[in-house]
């Protein structure tokens, strides 16, 4: 692996001569970077729609899609197929241009954000200093997509959904923030590998983040719900009171792209959980249990699979909050929470507390 | 002519086109979303000068959440635009000479001596293991704690007095109290009362069809 890489850098160095050299191999490592993490994960996009409508399927004892393919598994693709040949319908009165630019604002940072994300110890496209803020900054701007689209829709439903969403996502961004400054301070630091590298050591499971922060773990998954937009907190939707939301006037491939973007921040979503509190590539186990105690890129798509899970079963199992109830909760229950437990973490970090027993599992090294 | 260079000037094209749009655009909606450019602009430029930190905040705290409730006031407004640019041409000589003394100004500030761009020295590439992040935080934590905490008093302050202004509750006006909600029980809403029928039972079920 090692001496391909080599060789596939004198070859684009050779290629370019030694002014231009350094550089074109700079873009073409990124390049492949980039299609190495974006191919899997819009075929997990595709296959994660699939795999939600067999689980929601199973749970209201239902058989799901098993008709196209075998057991359905080319459904996705007869969906796409359909999609991108439907018209593209563009409604009286929008303003055509921002009504065409939303889905490209909403999928953009979602993609995007994948470049500062590891996925083993030096797998990341961009091995950025501050990768934590980064993450938090691109995600901030997926609500631009949601807002313009219910906005330059020229509809009442799209643009009550736009509302909805962006105080929503104001609101929760708040509480998630708080969780991830947890995460950073327990990392002692605002890159992603080194917070994963910190949660390594002797007693496996135990030395993972989700212990000491158990308070942040909890706030920020159901924090990335609202963020997503996905069910409990799907008022920007809320298929009941506004047909469906931001998006109602969209068709075709324009409408595809919004749940593209959807399902991506989901994903991500479950990636950064599985790297702040659950120590993204550490294995669980002992060191000493061989293939099943070494670290892995494995283990982490196991964590990142079982949170996916967890996102169907919570849109399967729970009703949806009423809106005054989803601001309560963000405001009023999330931010003190999260207040506090920075405080008390700031307490378990001070050296007396921080080299005794329990604590010194994670804040000793 | 390197590729920062290049880089720079793009940005700094893209940026003022932005902040131009932001004045001309007809479109409040328009303008404000012209603004989100030209933050996000900013931020690019500030990354050329190693300022990493300080670029990602700007789009964390500016575009993700300023903006965002800007927009969401700016969307909501119902302006008529015909009415808003009437006697625009009567403002404009006393607009045109404010605009030109600003500029003014600005020069004699900026193209002086003591700040003009000759006479600070570009920071030049942090050497290998710097993390800007780590920089600022022992500035503010260390050397400039007490200005630090200053400003942070200061801004609760005005949070407080903003909502002490703005929050006013109407007698009349009904709320729920979600708490007083959850903690509803059955023996608190339903009473079981035994009562005596009322009429006797028919002797016989009555014949169906009949």
């Amino acid at each position: 692996m090692t001496e391909l890489i080599a060789g596939a850098q004198g070859a684009i160095q050779g290629l370019f001569g030694p002014q231009y050299g350094p550089s074109a191999w700079v873009v073409a490592k990124s390049l492949a970077g980039i299609v190495m993490v974006l191919v899997p994960l819009l075929l997990t996009v595709l296959y994660y729609q699939l795999v939600e409508r067999w689980v929601i399927g199973w749970i209201q004892v239902r058989k799901g899609p098993n008709r196209v393919g075998w057991f359905g598994l080319l459904q996705p693709i007869a969906d796409a197929v359909k999609l991108l040949m439907k018209e593209r319908i563009v409604p009286t009165g929008a303003s055509k241009g921002l009504f065409l630019l939303a889905p490209i604002i909403a999928v953009a940072p979602a993609l995007g954000v994948w470049a500062v994300v590891p996925f083993a110890p030096g797998w990341v496209i961009a091995n950025v200093d501050a990768g934590l803020l980064v993450v938090l900054a691109m995600t901030s701007m997926g609500v631009y997509g949601i807002i313009i689209a219910g906005w330059a829709s020229n509809s009442k439903y799209a643009f009550l959904g736009a509302m909805r969403s962006a105080a929503q996502v104001v609101a929760y961004e708040i509480a998630m923030g708080f969780a991830l400054v947890g995460a950073l301070m327990a990392g002692q630091s605002l890159n992603l590998s080194a917070i994963v590298a910190r949660q390594g050591g002797a007693y496996g499971l135990l030395e993972w983040f989700w212990l000491p922060l158990f308070p942040f773990f909890l706030v920020y998954l159901i924090a990335g719900l609202a963020e997503t937009n996905r069910h409990p907190f799907d008022v920007a939707e809320g298929e009941s009171e506004l047909v469906a939301g931001f998006h109602v006037e969209y068709s075709g491939m324009t409408f595809a792209v919004f749940f593209l973007a959807e399902y991506a921040n989901m994903i991500l979503v479950s990636v950064l959980a599985s790297l702040l509190f659950l120590g993204g590539w550490m294995s669980p186990f002992p060191a000493s249990w061989g293939f099943l105690g070494a670290q892995s890129i494995l283990w982490l798509l196991a964590k990142i699979a079982v949170f996916m899970f967890l996102f169907l079963w919570v849109r399967a199992s729970f009703p949806r909050y009423r809106y005054d109830q989803i601001m309560r909760l963000g405001w009023k229950v999330f931010i003190p929470i999260t207040i506090v437990w920075i405080v008390v973490t700031g307490v378990m970090m001070l050296e007396p507390l921080a080299s005794t027993a329990p604590f010194s599992i994670w804040f000793g090294k | 002519m390197n590729l920062p260079l290049i880089a720079f000037y793009a940005f700094a094209a893209i940026l003022l086109f932005a902040g131009l749009r932001v004045i001309t655009a007809r479109n409040p909606v328009h303008a404000a979303l012209w603004l989100v450019l030209a933050f996000f602009t900013a931020a690019a430029t500030w990354l050329l000068l190693y300022a990493e930190f300080l670029a990602i905040t700007l789009v964390l705290v500016y575009v993700g959440a300023v903006m965002v409730l800007f927009l969401f006031v700016v969307m909501m407004l119902d302006v008529n635009f015909d009415k808003l640019r009437e006697g625009f041409w009567g403002h404009v000589p006393l607009a045109a000479v404010v605009g030109a003394l600003m500029a003014f100004e600005m020069v004699l500030v900026v193209g002086s001596r003591e700040f003009g761009g000759d006479s600070v020295a570009s920071p030049g590439a942090p050497p290998a293991g710097h993390s800007n992040t780590k920089e600022l935080g022992r500035l503010i934590y260390t050397d400039y704690v007490f200005p630090f905490e200053l400003a942070a008093v200061v801004l609760l302050v005005a949070i407080v007095a903003a909502i002490a202004l703005t929050l006013r509750s109407r007698k009349e006006s009904r709320y729920q109290d979600p708490t007083e909600q959850l903690a509803a029980t059955r023996a608190g809403r339903l009473k079981i009362v035994k009562m005596e029928p009322e009429r006797e039972a028919p002797a016989t079920p009555p014949e169906a069809g009949a």
